[in-house]
C-alpha cells in the first residue's frame, strides 16, 4: 500500500496545497499521505487480511472446534479436489446462477424498467404510493424483509390463503418451490434499486427524440426497443453489473426463509460455505468455497470497473 | 471531475422528499403522454395505473402483514385486518432483555461503524481530492474495488482470522470490521462531496500559513456538512440492517445487535408468537426507515443512498 511516489503536482488547481518550502518533494509527498493511514490501515487489516487469509485457509484443514481447529494442517488442493466430488458444489454454482440470473438480471432489471416506464404515465397519487411501497420492501432491514417474506410464502402464509379464497389449495412454497419463493422474495425487495437508476436515466432521455420517433410513426414498442434503451443503454450495464453482484451474496433473505432447504435445494454459494464451515464445522472446506465466491466477484467487479473506467479517470 | 459513487450509478438517482420517483418532465408529459400499450394515450394511461396499482399491491400484502400482525392479538401467517386491535406484542417484547438491550447494542454497533468510518473516509479524501498524486489513481480503484467484493463470501475467512486475532465475540472488533467494509463507499462519496468543495477558500487559508489539517477542519468540513451527514446516516443504515456480520462475529447473547437477536427470537417463539414478532421487527425497522426518509431530504432529490442499504 505504500507505492508511495512523489509527484510534484502539476501547478494546476486541485494541486497546490499549503506552501511549505522547506521539505522537498518526497517527503512533502510522504507527508501528504499521513491522512490516508486511518482508512488504508483498517481496509488492508479487515479487509485485504481476510482475503488473504481466505487464499490460505482454503489450502489447510481448519475446523470449527477440535485440534484441527487450533493448529490446522497444510493439506494443499484437498479442499478444491473434495468440491470437485461434492454433488452439492455444482449444484450450488447452478443454484447461484439460477438465483442470480432470474432475480437480479431478469426480475429486478426487467421488473425495474417496467415499474420506471409505467410511472411515468400514472397519476400523481398513484405513482407516490406505489414507489413508496416499492421502496419500503427495499429500506427495511434485511431480516425483517425475509420474515414478510417467509410469512407470505409460509403453508399457511398470504399468499395460501389468496389462493384459498379463490379455491385453490396452495403447495408448501417454502419446501415445494423453495428457489421460487427465494427468487420472487429477492424480486421483491430488490426492485426499487434497479426503478430508481432506470427512473432517473429515463427523465434524461430527451423529449425532442422521442417525439420525432412518434411523428415517424413509432409505436411504443419500437419507441422503446429503438430510441430509450439505446439511450440508457449505460444505466443498464451499470445496473446489471451491480444487481448481480449484489444478488451474488444475498445471504440473510434465503437463510430465514428456507434455511438452504430442503436439503440443500435452495443451498446457494453464501449458505453453502456458511453451512459447511459452522454447520459441518469443516472451516477449510467452508474457506474453499469462500474463495471461490471471492474470485467469482473479483472477475465481476473487474469486468464492472473496465466499464466505468473513463469515469474514474 | 463530478464523478458520482459507484454504487449510485453514473446516473444521479431521484428519490425526492417523500420518495415519489422524479420526474422532471411533468409540463411536457400532460401535454402527450407516452402510451405504453396502445396508441390511444387515455387508455394507455388507464392501463398503467391498473398495473402499477396492481404491482403495489403485491408489494404492500407482505409489507402489510408486519403491521396489522404487530396489531393482531391472534396473528397468524397470513395478512388480515385484526379482529381486536392491541398494543399487548408491543408491551410483550417490549421488555429491555428482549428489546432495549439489543436495540442498544445495535445503537452503539451503528453509531461506532458510522463514526469511525466518516473520521477515516474524510482524512483519507482530503489527500484524494486536493493533491494531485500518481498514487492517486490506484487507490481508488482499489477503492472501487473493494466496494464490489461481495462480504458475504468473506465471512468464513474473517471468522477463522478473528478466531487468530483474538477478537471473536468483541463488540470493538466487530465494529471496525464494519467500519472497514463500508469505508471503500464512504471514500468514494466523500471525496465526491470534497471535490464540490471549491478550493479558492483554502488557498486563502493557506496563504495565512494554516495547516492542511487546520483548513480541512475549519474551513472543508463546516462547507460539507450536509454530504458527511449523508455519509454518516449511510453507513449507519447499514449497519444497522446488517444481520450476517454480527451473526458471525458476536456469540453472546448480551453483545448482540437487534438483528441477531430478532433472528434468535423467530428461532424459540417464531412458530408461535408471529404477533411478537411482528412488533419486534417493527420496532427495529423504525429507525432505519425514519432515517432513511431523513437522508432521501438531505440530499434533496439529485441523490440517493443507492446500492449499499439493500446488502
Amino acid at each position: 500500500m505504500t507505492s508511495v511516489t512523489a509527484p510534484l503536482a502539476p501547478a494546476g488547481a486541485r494541486g497546490a496545497g499549503p506552501v511549505r518550502p522547506r521539505r522537498t518533494p518526497a517527503r512533502r509527498t510522504a507527508g501528504r499521505l499521513v491522512p490516508l493511514v486511518p482508512a488504508t490501515a483498517l481496509l488492508a487489516l479487515f479487509m485485504l487480511g481476510p482475503v488473504v487469509w481466505s487464499f490460505y485457509g482454503s489450502f489447510t484443514n481448519a475446523a470449527l472446534t477440535g485440534p484441527n481447529a487450533a493448529n490446522p494442517e497444510w493439506v494443499g488442493l484437498e479442499n478444491y479436489l473434495q468440491l470437485l466430488s461434492d454433488p452439492n458444489f455444482p449444484k450450488a454454482i447452478w443454484l447461484t446462477v439460477l438465483f442470480v440470473i432470474a432475480s437480479a438480471v431478469i426480475g429486478q432489471n426487467v421488473a425495474g424498467l417496467a415499474l420506471a416506464m409505467l410511472m411515468r404515465s400514472a397519476v400523481r397519487p398513484v405513482r407516490a404510493v406505489v414507489s413508496t411501497l416499492v421502496v419500503t420492501a427495499w429500506v427495511l432491514p434485511e431480516i425483517v424483509a425475509a420474515f414478510a417474506a417467509y410469512a407470505f410464502f409460509h403453508a399457511d402464509g398470504t399468499m395460501n390463503s389468496l389462493l384459498g379464497s379463490v379455491g385453490i389449495a396452495g403447495p408448501d412454497w417454502l419446501f415445494e418451490h423453495p428457489m421460487l419463493a427465494v427468487i420472487l422474495a429477492n424480486v421483491w425487495r430488490g426492485t426499487a434499486f434497479s426503478m430508481m437508476v432506470y427512473s432517473a436515466a429515463i427523465s434524461e432521455v430527451p423529449p425532442e427524440i422521442t417525439e420525432a420517433a412518434t411523428v415517424d410513426g413509432a409505436s411504443a414498442v419500437q419507441r422503446l426497443v429503438w430510441v430509450t434503451l439505446p439511450t440508457i443503454r449505460r444505466s443498464i450495464s451499470t445496473n446489471l453489473m451491480l444487481t448481480t453482484l449484489q444478488t451474488l451474496s444475498v445471504f440473510t433473505l434465503i437463510y430465514v426463509m428456507t434455511g438452504g432447504g430442503p436439503g440443500t435445494d435452495s443451498s446457494t454459494l453464501p449458505i453453502l460455505a456458511y453451512q459447511e464451515a459452522f454447520k459441518f464445522a469443516q472451516v477449510g472446506y467452508g474457506t474453499a468455497i469462500a474463495t471461490v465466491m471471492l474470485v467469482i466477484g473479483a472477475v465481476f467487479s473487474v469486468v464492472y470497473i473496465r466499464s466505468l473506467r473513463p469515469e474514474v479517470d | 471531475m463530478a464523478q458520482t459513487t459507484p454504487a449510485a450509478s453514473p446516473v444521479p438517482v431521484g428519490v425526492g422528499a417523500g420518495v415519489a420517483v422524479s420526474t422532471p418532465g411533468t409540463a411536457h408529459r400532460r401535454r402527450r403522454p407516452p402510451s405504453v400499450a396502445s396508441s390511444d394515450p387515455r387508455s394507455a394511461r388507464l392501463l398503467s395505473n391498473v398495473v402499477l396499482v396492481v404491482v403495489g399491491l403485491c408489494f404492500l400484502l407482505p409489507l402489510g402483514w408486519i403491521v396489522l400482525a404487530s396489531l393482531d392479538a391472534s396473528a397468524t401467517l397470513a395478512v388480515r385486518v385484526p379482529e381486536d386491535v392491541t398494543f399487548a406484542n408491543y408491551s410483550a417484547v417490549m421488555t429491555p432483555e428482549q428489546t432495549w438491550v439489543p436495540l442498544a447494542n445495535s445503537f452503539v454497533l451503528s453509531a461506532g461503524t458510522g463514526l469511525i468510518t466518516v473520521v477515516a473516509s474524510v482524512l483519507a479524501a482530503y489527500p484524494l481530492s486536493r493533491y494531485r498524486m500518481r498514487f492517486n489513481k490506484p487507490f481508488m480503484y482499489a477503492v472501487l474495488f473493494g466496494t464490489c467484493l461481495p462480504i458475504t463470501a468473506m465471512m468464513v475467512p474473517v471468522y477463522s482470522l478473528f478466531v487468530r486475532l483474538n477478537l471473536l465475540d468483541s463488540l470493538p472488533g466487530t465494529t471496525f470490521f464494519m467500519a472497514a467494509t463500508s469505508l471503500p463507499m464512504a471514500i468514494w462519496m466523500t471525496k465526491n462531496f470534497m471535490d464540490s468543495v471549491p478550493i479558492s477558500l483554502e488557498e486563502a487559508a493557506w496563504t495565512d500559513g494554516a495547516s492542511a489539517m487546520t483548513t480541512l477542519r475549519r474551513v472543508v468540513l463546516p462547507l460539507m456538512r450536509p454530504g458527511l451527514a449523508v455519509v454518516f446516516i449511510f453507513v449507519f443504515i447499514q449497519a444497522w440492517g446488517n444481520f450476517f456480520v454480527p451473526f458471525v462475529l458476536l456469540l453472546t447473547p448480551e453483545k448482540q445487535p437487534a438483528a441477531v437477536s430478532i433472528f434468535a427470537f423467530f428461532g424459540q417463539y417464531g412458530s408461535v408468537a408471529y404477533g411478537q414478532l411482528a412488533a419486534y421487527s417493527m420496532l427495529y425497522s423504525l429507525p432505519a426507515v425514519a432515517l432513511y426518509v431523513l437522508v432521501s431530504r438531505l440530499s434533496g432529490s439529485s441523490f440517493a443512498l443507492a446500492g449499499a442499504v439493500k446488502g
